[in-house]
């Protein structure tokens, strides 16, 4: 095998293998930068090795294998300390289970939940919670994931070694949290993996405007954590909504790269395969007690368009009830506006005038062009396209986007000619 | 990336006889651990050809042809639908797969980008760049 193949088949047995790799080390060692070393230097073992020797049956046992071997140097080494340092020596006996084997070897899955739950850890800024878990659990490269967020390697490089430094100075216990803290620290886990797919399917940087292979890092993710905690509905509800979402991915750009709008998509090119798996995992959500948090909710906002043959198919009362519930589990003006938008859909322009109405005094919103942008198409609606035109002329002096501006002048020109305004 | 695995007929597929209990077994086995890892979309395993319908596209013209089909080895039994990062993760995942004989395929399946217009001036790019902006501040979910 030429040595390109053999590194390439050598890095893909590592992305395969790392994370139960790391995740059973970390907690030999109780330390996720030195577990993710040792994992590291058994994969420059293999790219010395296996090229010559061939790839063994069982490259994950050799990798784990020669992982603790130097861990168990260490931890000699470790004890030889405590021959001089009595009270580190004892520390690190403690801290290490006695039969290495049994605490590698039991409960993969128990592992990998303690690395999502120390990856994603608060004492981390949200940026090293991204980068670490899709190193540790992602299996990325610093390269990809500094290629992903259009940031130099260094950055990422660095910001994972700070990460890391900062879990041990910080003695972050290598555990799955309990009671209480366990949603808040759950939540924390889908924030950082949403984040990652939001990165994906909207990108805030670079020229493509959608990273498709982002969405499938987040993707794999959300699906290996419904794999370690299948019992948590919003983890079934944040599979459900980031599967039907990036079931439009194809839809969403035009052959030209124009963006395309969801009720103006072709529905034929929604990704079926996808759609299914993000109904069944709503479904999972909802058998689920607690299965009406906000990544359920709006998962099953997704749903009904994923539902819809077609744009006028579209079933908006329910819609409307998915938003109420939305607004009381997770209240914010923007989620109104939103149920403003599905209550003028269901119930005609004026009903959900009269909310976008009542959002007016809200000073959260008051430089967000969606509002009068909004509150124009209503009124156009309903033919008041005096006000309306104010509306889009207000929408577009508060926008920063040059094309959105002129879109948005347009709309307000054609009001001013006693016209409906162009979509 | 997507790859189709394209598992080929032998002669007790197209016989309908199942596998064993203990193929079956470590086939549950490799099932669970692709889901687990995030890499499984779908899987199926299809009836023998026996079962199956050909129709044939001549011009104008459309035959209908009921199996079963000769060329055993060609026919398709099963397939998997899988995500991953690369070939290579494809084929380290494949060699995990408790088959003791025959052959299986790999194939990637086409992306957006795949039918992406080639953009020379780099006009198209910079549009899009525009019109990102545009449907990042238009984007409500």
């Amino acid at each position: 095998m030429p040595a390109t193949d053999a590194h390439r088949a050598i890095n893909a047995i590592y992305r395969i293998e790392s994370p139960r790799l790391i995740a059973g080390l970390a907690r030999m060692v109780r330390d996720v930068g030195l577990a993710e070393e040792l994992a590291q230097d058994a994969l420059v073992a293999a790219l010395e090795r296996w090229p010559q020797s061939g790839v063994p049956d069982n490259p994950g046992a050799w990798l784990m294998a020669t992982a603790k071997h130097r861990a168990v140097d260490l931890l000699r080494r470790g004890k030889r300390l405590e021959r001089k340092h009595e009270e580190l020596g004892r520390e690190v006996e403690q801290e290490v289970s006695p039969d290495l084997d049994a605490a590698l070897d039991d409960d993969v899955g128990d592992d990998l939940l303690r690395l999502v739950f120390t990856s994603c850890h608060p004492a981390l800024s949200l940026e090293a919670r991204v980068a670490l878990t899709l190193r540790l659990l992602g299996g990325l490269t610093t390269g990809e994931i500094a290629r992903a967020f259009l940031v130099p390697e260094p950055t990422i490089a660095q910001r994972i070694v700070r990460a890391k430094r900062t879990l041990a100075d910080a003695r972050v216990p290598f555990e799955v949290p309990r009671g209480a803290e366990l949603a808040a620290r759950l939540s924390s886990v889908i924030q950082v993996i949403y984040l990652v797919f939001n990165e994906g399917y909207s990108a805030t940087a670079g020229d493509d405007w959608v990273r498709p292979a982002l969405c499938e890092d987040a993707l794999r993710l959300g699906r290996i954590l419904a794999g370690l905690a299948p019992e948590e509905p919003e983890v079934h509800g944040l599979v459900a909504l980031m599967e039907i979402q990036a079931s439009r991915l194809r839809a969403r750009t035009a052959p030209s790269g124009e963006p395309v709008l969801l009720l103006d998509q072709n529905r034929a090119l929604w990704d079926r395969v996808l759609i299914g798996r993000g109904l069944a995992a709503l479904d999972r959500a909802e058998e689920l007690d607690g299965g009406r948090g906000p990544y359920a909710l709006q998962a099953a906002i997704a749903a009904c368009h994923a539902r819809a043959r077609t744009a006028e198919e579209t079933d908006w009362a329910r819609i409307v009830e998915l938003y109420r519930e939305l607004a009381q589990v997770a209240p914010s003006p923007v989620v109104e506006l939103n149920r403003a938008v599905a209550v003028a859909m269901a119930s005609g322009p004026a009903a959900g005038l009269e909310l976008v109405d009542a959002l007016l005094p809200e000073p959260s919103l008051a430089g967000y062009h969606l509002l009068p942008s909004v509150r124009g198409d209503l009124l156009a609606k309903l033919g008041r396209l005096q006000e309306a035109g104010k509306e889009f002329q207000r929408a577009a002096s508060l926008t920063k986007n040059a094309p959105e501006r002129n879109l948005l002048l347009e709309r307000a020109a054609a009001c001013a000619r006693g016209e409906s305004p162009p979509r | 990336m997507r790859f189709m695995v394209i598992v080929k007929a032998n002669k007790d597929s197209e016989a309908g006889v199942l596998p064993d209990e203990k193929i079956l077994n470590a086939m549950g086995k490799f099932n669970e651990e692709l889901v687990k890892a995030g890499v499984m979309l779908a899987g199926e395993g299809l009836q023998p050809s026996s079962k199956g319908t050909r129709i044939r596209f001549s011009g104008g013209k459309r035959t209908v042809i009921d199996g079963p089909f000769a060329e055993t080895k060609e026919l398709v039994a099963g397939f998997w639908l899988w995500q991953v990062k690369s070939k290579a993760e494809a084929i380290e995942w494949l060699k995990r797969a408790p088959f003791e004989d025959g052959e299986v395929e790999i194939r990637q399946v086409f992306e957006t980008a795949d039918f992406a217009a080639s953009d020379p001036t780099g006009e198209i790019r910079k549009k899009e760049e525009e019109l990102r902006k545009k449907i990042e501040s238009q984007q409500r979910r």
